[in-house]
């Protein structure tokens, strides 16, 4: 049973019809990515799924239960968990604050610690500036941040709005890298990338979305070898 | 670099022009001709004076201090302040020439012939007179520019010294309240005449202070080593020292102010109070709320209703005996948190702004619904509540009978020595004047203290700040905003509540008017003079805001203005507050600072190709 399955979704901003009639599933242990130019609606997408927006219309389940009755913060409380577009740490506070924020709904003080020491081990930039406000740090190393302050929560699912947003092609290769070996870890994602390229390079399946609607899915392989997706979005 | 050695006159006359309108300004509203009448230092120096010369001292310390920091010729900066000074004089002695010509009294009703003697140094003829308000300006420039002169290490405690003989010049009606508790007459008029100081009193407290700052400067670092060098217990004792010695100062506090200071100090902690409630929503949980004074009138207005032995008074209603004051606080707490928490409900969805504008309108719906005829037979109208009693408690003297068993402490409350209101206060147990109410205000302040404290350290605490911060991604950690919201509105109405009902029973009446925008505005600017989300920064904004402007009642047609003009250089000079919370300041200074460069694989990196060139 899928993981996560949205079905024939509308979403509004408004009058504006951002999203008309997604359906996608996302299963146990995969990545998938969701793949699409500026303003498709990768983040609406997701800011449906986790209930930041409501759908007027079609339904989100999420482990077998209709997601939309709950709030976002029961949702991570349930195991989804979501890196914000634009990275979204919280810019006043420390590396190490922002890692404890993320554990928010965890009591387990001591494990928490260690999921710390394992974030910077992640990340080996995060443990030198755990003191340093989130503000400052370059976009990369807040990319890194939102991260690790996702997975403090040891979530289920990870939905990730692109990560590899302005940052240098070295950064992209080091957070795709830990994108995998966070899903062998036994977490699923849900990719939300432009650079589709890279995205389709270390997922297992992939949507891609045009103008608030599904225009072609499956297996990443036949996506990237998809003559319509390479003209579009691998430069032909 | 020949080019900035150069003489730049348009600058100074720039500067000397900017300077110029504080003089012109404050003339035509009036205020230099109302501040004339308090003298800061007795036959010196009046307020007035210091309205006029200050601009120029200002404007001739700081042109110099810029020119010179920019490596220019020192002697040129002299002239340069000189030239500020003087120009700063034109504007004011442009408006004596008009009003020579064109009386402007019709239109500026304060340009009047007291205003033009002021300005003219008494001199009878005017070119006179505006050639020596001409020359002080300038010369006041030139001192302005020889202070930036002097060494840094010299001119710290000059201008500190300075300052703080102006503050006590204004202040001198507070020092004399204070003293007059402990020196006879006599005495008392070597240190203050009238509203102002006297010149040997001045001289005296410039020294010292002159002094003190300067040895600071130089001893302060070995002092300051020499306590950390301490073991921890004996830092432990002095700091417990010092916190009972504070502790001590509190407690007698009323009795060393006298009663007028002490009604003074009341309205201030009430302040605090507010301060501290209101801070848990603005400052921790970043909630505008502009209609705080709901929560004052809610408190205020049940403490009367269920306190007031007249006609409106519950117990007249019902034939029994009106509740007691100890009661009423914690029912008072109870129905402002209740109207905290119901009024948060509708503006749960507001940010920013609009959740600003819709408090905001709160705030003056409590108090039209107080004016009201629906409600005035329950709460009056505009008549208000009246007859409201002062707090008391069972006078232990007869309880315990201490006539007879302790004699010596009746002595003591019978005595004039500082103990002896406060022994009264406990032997009687009457709330009567301010001096007494003090200490319910006090423990008030306390306990909203340690509950705030308590919360911002806890769990709801991080999700206030959270929700500041972020609050979509307060939700993405798995923060229930909603409810920190409506928590934090709730618990915030709290100390309004209790605040409205100690001040009920404090003014013994209350009117609608009392509860106008102006509180929640005074409220919301203490928090942000002081520092948001600082407790201390409560304390000292309280102090400025409300403690500062009855001391100098006599300007209070200015107070807006000055109000203004305060929060604008606040803005300008220390946005992060008197008194910063480490957060705010952390915040502040992470503003300022560059993102760090990045290291290594980013720098050699080049920039991201676009996306129709990533595949190949
Ligand atoms: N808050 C909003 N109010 C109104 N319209 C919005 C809002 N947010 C997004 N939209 C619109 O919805 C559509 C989808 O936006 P969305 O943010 O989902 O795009 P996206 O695929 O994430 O694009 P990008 O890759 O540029 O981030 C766009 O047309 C956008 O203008
Ligand atoms: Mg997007």
């Amino acid at each position: 049973m899928a993981l996560l399955e949205l079905e024939n979704v509308h979403s509004y901003y408004g009058n504006i019809h951002a999203l008309k009639g997604v359906s996608m599933t996302v299963d146990e242990g995969e990545i998938v990515c969701l793949i699409g130019g500026n303003g498709a609606g990768k983040t609406t997408t997701l800011r449906t799924i986790t209930g930041l927006l409501r759908p007027r219309e079609g339904s989100v389940r999420f482990d077998g239960e209709d997601a939309l009755q709950y709030a976002t913060h029961e949702l991570v409380a349930k195991g989804l968990a979501m890196v914000p577009e634009g990275r979204g740490v919280f810019q006043k506070l420390t590396v190490e604050e922002n890692l404890e924020m993320g554990a928010y709904l965890r009591t387990d003080a001591k494990a928490i610690a260690e999921d710390i020491q394992r974030m910077y081990e992640l990340f080996p930039r995060l443990g030198e500036r755990r003191t340093q406000v989130a503000g400052t740090l370059s976009g990369g190393e807040q990319q890194m941040l939102a991260i690790s302050r996702a997975l403090m929560s040891r979530p289920r699912v990870l939905l990730m709005d692109e990560p590899s947003m302005g940052l240098a092609p070295v950064l992209v290769d080091l957070i795709f890298d830990t994108i995998q070996e966070i899903n062998k870890d036994g977490v699923t994602i849900l990719l939300v990338e432009q650079n589709a390229l890279i995205a389709l390079d270390i997922s297992h399946r992939g949507y891609v979305i045009e103008t608030g609607a599904i225009a072609l899915e499956g297996p990443a392989k036949e996506l990237r070898d998809d003559p319509r997706v390479k003209e579009a979005y691998l430069g032909g | 670099m020949s080019a900035t050695k150069r003489f730049d006159l348009r600058y100074f006359i720039r500067a000397g022009l900017l300077a110029g309108i504080v003089p012109l300004y404050t003339s035509v509203i009036g205020m230099v001709e109302v501040f004339n009448k308090r003298e800061v230092v007795k036959g010196m120096l009046t307020l007035g004076e210091m309205l006029v010369i200050f601009p120029s001292l200002v404007v001739g310390y700081l042109v110099a201090l810029k020119w010179r920091r920019e490596g220019k010729n020192p002697f040129l900066a002299l002239v340069g302040a000189l030239i500020a000074g003087f120009v700063a004089s034109l504007p004011t002695v442009l408006l004596i020439l008009v009003n020579d010509r064109i009386p402007l009294r019709d239109m500026f009703v304060n340009v009047n012939p007291a205003l033009m003697e002021i300005l003219l140094v008494g001199q009878e003829q005017m070119a006179q007179g505006a050639f020596i308000l001409m020359s002080v300006l300038a010369v006041s420039g030139l001192l302005g520019a020889v202070v930036s002169f002097i060494p840094y290490r010299f001119r710290r405690p000059l201008v500190i010294a300075l300052v703080v003989v102006i503050l006590s010049g204004l202040l001198s009606e507070f020092i004399k309240q204070v003293l007059q508790q402990f020196i006879e007459r006599g005495a008392l008029k070597q240190i203050v005449q009238g509203k102002s100081l006297t010149t040997k009193a001045a001289a005296a407290i410039f020294v010292v202070t002159y002094l003190t700052t300067l040895f600071w400067d130089v001893k302060g670092q070995a002092i300051r080593t020499r306590y950390n060098a301490m073991p921890a217990s004996r830092k432990k004792q002095a700091g417990r020292l010092w916190k009972t010695m504070f502790g001590i100062f509190l407690l007698i506090l009323p009795w060393v102010l006298g009663p007028y200071l002490s009604e003074v100090i009341d309205n201030v902690g009430l302040y605090i109070i507010m301060g501290l409630g209101l801070n848990i929503a603005v400052g921790w949980a970043g909630l505008l709320d502009l209609g705080y004074v709901t929560n004052f009138a809610v408190g205020a207005y049940i403490a009367g209703v269920l306190t007031s032995t007249g006609p409106l008074g519950l117990g007249a209603r019902l034939g029994t005996d009106p509740l007691g004051f100890w009661i009423i606080i914690p029912i008072s707490i109870l129905a402002a948190m209740f109207t905290g928490f119901v009024l948060a409900l509708p503006v749960l969805r507001m940010r920013g702004d609009y959740l600003a504008i819709a408090t905001l309108g709160f705030g003056e719906i409590i108090r039209l619904l107080a004016l009201s005829d629906w409600l005035k037979p329950y709460i009056g109208g505009a008549q208000g509540i009246l007859f409201i009693p002062k707090p008391e408690l069972p006078a232990l003297a007869e309880i315990l009978n201490l006539a007879d068993r302790a004699p010596a402490l009746i002595e003591i409350a019978k005595g004039d020595s500082l103990l002896a209101g406060l022994m009264n206060l406990i032997l009687y147990g009457q709330f009567s004047g301010p001096q007494e109410l003090y200490y319910i205000i006090f423990v008030g302040a306390l306990f909203v203290l340690f509950v705030a404290t308590r919360l911002n350290n806890s769990r709801t605490g991080r999700q206030w700040m959270a929700m500041r911060e972020d609050e979509d991604a307060a939700s993405s950690v798995g923060i229930n905003t909603t409810t920190a919201k409506v928590l934090a509105f709730t618990v915030s109405a709290a100390s309004g509540g209790m605040a409205g009902a100690i001040f009920a029973s404090k003014v013994g009446t209350i009117f609608p008017n009392s509860f106008n925008l102006l509180v929640s505005i005074n409220v919301l600017s203490l928090i942000i003079i002081g520092g948001m989300g600082s407790i201390p920064g409560i304390v000292v904004g309280s102090l400025a805001l409300i403690g500062l402007p009855e001391l100098l009642r006599e300007f209070a047609e200015f107070r807006l203005l000055l109000y203004g003009a305060l929060l604008v250089v606040m803005m300008l000079v220390r946005p992060e507050g008197l008194w910063p919370s480490p957060v705010i300041r952390r915040e502040m200074a992470a503003d300022e600072e560059e993102p760090p460069p990045d290291m290594g694989e980013m720098q050699t990196s080049q920039p991201m190709r676009p996306l129709s060139e990533a595949s190949d």
